[in-house]
């Protein structure tokens, strides 16, 4: 590929002249700069790239980036999207939203949009709380959980996100965690380059009201062996030694040590993120350290299917190009019409 | 043909015939026919379709009546207030619009469906419907339709109740012979109609001789008719209804915009058919997309106008209650936008068939915080045109939402419209950066006398910005969460509005200037209203019509208008939504309130009626 015919960008030139306004600590510090960063490889061009955003802490984020932003209304970021999308498909279009705006009241909006596989990369921070009204649980809130709104335990269980955005036959799901930035950047990269709807839930720390939330896989001694970094056409194979692997164990799937039980590293799975079945995919992104299996993070599932806006677009051409009709006059002539003198 | 040459036919001004049957029966494929048919051959027209909510209610009952309405003659404003030939294809149909039949009103019914079983589903007591209603004045013809029909399919490869399915084209034809109308057309039309099957074609167009035969070469004891053509203005015509012509007209603004036309909807009765339409316009470049829901529908509408596209969005009342918090993002970030509502009857689901005028409170105030919007309301079916036209252009020009007020008995509702030249109308000029002549640019930049904001569409070089529901400095568009700029943000946002007032034309006297009574109406009522007048100046009384297609802001020569005459009555279908907003806004008129909330158009009698006692007070 000819890189000189690709304009140069830098991390800068996505970034506003307007002041961060999150918390000291916040996780959205580091996901905004590896967004900068993402964007600078991806080398679109700033005013073709469009953030939309819904209401919340995290929908803060398009005042802080140097191309088209809007800052919408609360859940309905991913309706506005779609709208952007359609209109002008030769655009880069991101939402920046939260387990609050996206997941309760713009639950609707979320699973059509990955549904119609519309070209847009949704950023899903999900930090388990309501964080801008102040500490308040969250449809991903754990069962339990203790919080403004909840003050005796929550009696409710979460939605895990890569069931809703599988459930809504999601073609593109990713998970990275927002201190991790080396791979936030390079995972936000492959959403972009996904054909149709990708969905990224960032494990979001929010350090106000509901610190270390994650940090079961966060925790510097704890997120070698409870984490795995999936990456497709690669063997499953985590821990602070490398020694550990992902099997299938009947209809479920096991962690095992290599070496141990008899396991050698070719029973070890070879994950394919681009399979069209999402069964494996969804017990992958289920897997958790509570269960005895390591969090998965990286691209899940990314795998090809025809997306909203091309097909849009491809009807109108077609339309266009097969009916003699081209203005509102000759259409109206073509009807049924009489001549009066 | 030698027995139609010994009748002569008795000419009208104008007359009213209504199809009338189970929702299953056809109706609206008759009356349909009948009143293009009534068109081309140079009537002035206005139909109403009344069908039930339900799709399929319970055969031969009451709540499964099913009527299209049609008025034809010269200077038609409405559908008409009393029927003169009633098409009554089973007793359910005679029983529910019995009230509205004239003294000497014609009555065809289908006696194959006036069996005891028919009369007992529409709850008659008696074995003499026509008598049990009090239509001793009528002139009944029964005649067994669907059996006529059945026979003259004998050689049709159809079943039975195939055959009797046909048998509104029987009506229809027995219709054509009263009214003089040649059936050629009409076998053009059904040949369209079903250009897939052409069985039924062929089915359809012999049923519809046969009832047109039927009529001349048996000894019906009714005159036919000849309805009085008037002149028209030269050009070409067609008919359309009102919610095609709202989609025509957002087509003819993005023409003349250069832009594309977007629109995001979920589909609501009535305004559903602005949906259908605008998805087959394709050809032309219409992207129209069916959402998730109400506030989806306008929220990727929102988006496609921050992208650059007309963007517009349909619905009625609950819709728009739905859409409300995103019309006021619209409103703080400035953005043109459409939003159609085609009212019906509420609070809540309310009537969603019937036709009324109660959004208009909800229009103008129904957003939180100081959010205001324009409001405008389309006056006939083909005005509709006119009004979508006019909403893309403030929208586009003056950078707003603008709410478009269309109603179920406009939308529903047609006429015979001339296809317009396009260059009559104003040409649409957005207000993007291209207008911009100023030395830097930003969100805040701003026209000085409309106070539009230059708007820079997502994609355009060398102006990427952020906007959003957030309060932003007046000048540079960042986020500000000052008092002082705050109270300044409001008051522009509301001069923008105000300052509309000096693009839209004024407001117009309809009748004499010098009249008595000042009769005000907007919207929908329109036709009601001016056919009140007209009556009541060809007997001498002096009234006049000011009639509102602006509502906000109000065409500027409003309080000058109002204020010249001595009596004002403001005629509408809710509770005085209008009369408040009009006496919140000119102060020293005492306005008189004339409404009528019941889901149906206004009588026009019941208007002469109300006007009459005004004026003599």
């Amino acid at each position: 590929m000819d890189t000189n015919s690709k304009p140069y960008f830098q991390a800068k030139d996505y970034k506003s002249d307007q002041n961060v306004r999150w918390c000291p600590g916040c996780g959205d510090h580091a996901v905004l700069n590896c967004l900068h960063k993402a964007m600078a490889e991806l080398g679109i061009e700033p005013h073709k790239t469009a953030v939309i955003s819904g209401i919340g802490c995290s929908s803060r984020l398009p005042y802080y980036m140097n191309t088209y932003g809007f800052h919408t209304i609360h859940g309905r970021g991913a309706a506005i999207a779609t709208g952007v999308k359609i209109a002008k498909p030769e655009l880069s279009v991101w939402l920046a939203t939260g387990d609050g705006d996206s997941l309760a009241i713009g639950g609707n909006h979320f699973i059509h949009a990955i549904r119609r596989n519309v070209g847009i990369n949704i950023l899903l921070f999900n930090n388990k709380i309501y964080g801008l009204t102040k500490g308040q649980y969250s449809p991903t809130s754990n069962r339990g959980s203790i919080t403004k709104s909840s003050p005796f335990g929550t009696v409710e269980d979460p939605f895990r996100p890569i069931e809703l955005a599988l459930g809504a036959r999601g073609t593109f799901f990713a998970r990275c965690i927002d201190v991790d930035l080396k791979n936030t950047t390079d995972i936000f990269v492959s959403a972009a380059k996904h054909n149709g709807t990708s969905v990224v839930e960032i494990l979001q720390n929010c350090v106000i009201f509901n610190d270390k939330i994650h940090k079961s896989v966060t925790d510097k001694d704890l997120k070698d062996d409870h984490t795995i970094l999936l990456k497709h056409g690669e063997k499953m194979i985590f821990g602070k030694d490398k020694d550990k692997g992902i099997v299938i164990d009947g209809w479920n799937l096991k962690a095992v040590t290599i070496g141990q039980d008899g396991y050698t590293l070719d029973d070890v799975l070879t994950h394919d993120a681009h399979t069209q079945d999402n069964i494996l995919h969804l017990k992958l992104g289920l897997m958790s350290p509570e269960a005895g299996l390591p969090l998965a993070l990286g691209v899940i599932r990314d795998t090809e299917a025809l997306v909203y806006e091309q097909e849009l677009e491809r009807s109108v051409e077609t339309e266009k190009a097969r009916n003699p009709i081209h203005t509102l006059n000759e259409l109206l002539m073509s009807g049924n019409v009489w001549k009066v003198e | 043909m030698h027995f139609q040459e010994k009748v002569t036919p008795k000419d009208v001004k104008d007359i009213v015939i209504l199809f009338s049957g189970d929702s299953g029966d056809g109706m609206q494929l008759s009356g349909t026919i009948f009143s293009n048919l009534s068109a081309i051959l140079g009537d002035e027209i206005a139909t109403f379709p009344d069908y039930p909510a339900e799709i399929r209610a319970p055969q031969g009952t009451l709540s499964g009546v099913s009527g299209f309405q049609v008025h034809l003659g010269t200077h038609i404003y409405t559908a008409g207030d009393k029927v003169d030939v009633l098409v009554a294809m089973n007793p359910a149909a005679l029983k529910v619009n019995a009230t509205r039949l004239k003294k000497d009103a014609i009555i065809i019914a289908d006696l194959d469906s006036f069996q005891q079983k028919d009369l007992d589903k529409a709850l008659f007591k008696t074995e003499n419907p026509f008598t049990e209603m009090g239509l001793n004045g009528a002139r009944v013809i029964s005649i067994p339709i669907t059996t006529l029909t059945r026979d003259g399919l004998i050689n049709f490869e159809m079943s039975p109740k195939d055959q009797a399915r046909c048998k509104n084209m029987f009506a229809l034809g027995l219709i054509c012979w009263l009214f003089n109308k040649p059936i050629d057309m009409a076998n053009h039309l059904l040949i369209n109609k079903f250009s897939h099957k052409p069985l039924l074609a062929e089915a359809n167009i012999k049923v519809l001789a046969d009832g047109f035969n039927y009529g001349q070469n048996t000894d019906l004891s009714v005159p036919t008719y000849r309805v009085e053509t008037m002149k028209t203005r030269p050009g070409t015509y067609t008919d359309i209804s009102g919610n095609v012509a709202t989609a025509y007209g957002l087509i003819a603004a993005a023409e003349s915009a250069g832009k594309e036309l977007f629109l995001g909807s979920y589909p609501i009765t009535p305004a559903t058919d602005i949906l259908h339409e605008l998805v087959k316009r394709k050809e032309l470049g219409v992207k129209a997309v069916q959402m998730e829901d109400e506030i989806a529908g306008v929220c990727s509408a929102i988006g496609a106008s921050f992208a650059g596209d007309l963007a517009a969005t349909s619905t009625s009342g609950p819709g728009l209650a739905l859409k409300s918090e995103a019309i006021g993002l619209a409103v703080m970030a400035e953005l043109p936008l459409v939003v159609i509502d085609v009212q019906r009857g509420g609070p809540s689901t309310g009537l969603p068939t019937k036709t009324e005028q109660t959004d208009l409170r909800q229009a103008l105030y129904g957003r939180n915080g100081e959010s205001p919007a324009v409001v405008i309301a389309a006056s006939s079916p083909t005005n509709c045109f006119d009004t979508a036209y006019w909403a893309a252009k403030i929208a586009l020009e003056h950078v707003t939402p603008v709410i478009l007020l269309s109603d179920g008995y406009i939308a529903n509702g047609s006429s015979a419209w001339r296809i317009p030249d396009m260059d009559e109308y104003p040409k649409i000029i957005p207000h993007d950066v291209s207008q911009f002549k100023g030395d830097s640019w930003s969100v805040g930049a701003r026209d000085s006398q409309t106070f539009a904001r230059y708007i820079a569409p997502a994609g355009t070089e060398g102006y990427t910005h952020r906007i959003g529901g957030l309060e932003r400095d007046y000048q540079t568009g960042a986020i500000s969460t000052s008092p002082e700029n705050h109270q300044k943000m409001v008051n522009t946002r509301q001069a923008k509005i105000d300052a509309i007032a000096n693009y839209i034309p004024q407001l117009n006297i309809i009748g004499n200037p010098d009249a008595d009574l000042l009769v005000v109406g907007w919207g929908g009522t329109y036709g009601h209203l001016r056919e009140a007048i007209g009556r009541m100046n060809n007997t001498g009384m002096n009234v006049a019509l000011a009639h509102f297609q602006f509502i906000n802001p109000l065409p500027k020569n409003t309080a000058e208008v109002l204020r010249s005459f001595p009596k004002v009555i403001v005629a509408e279908q809710n509770s005085g939504h209008l009369a408040g907003h009009l006496a919140s806004k000119i102060e020293g008129i005492e306005f008189s309130r004339c409404n009528k909330v019941e889901g149906q158009p206004f009588s026009v009698e019941a208007l002469i009626t109300e006007f009459t006692k005004k004026l003599e007070e």
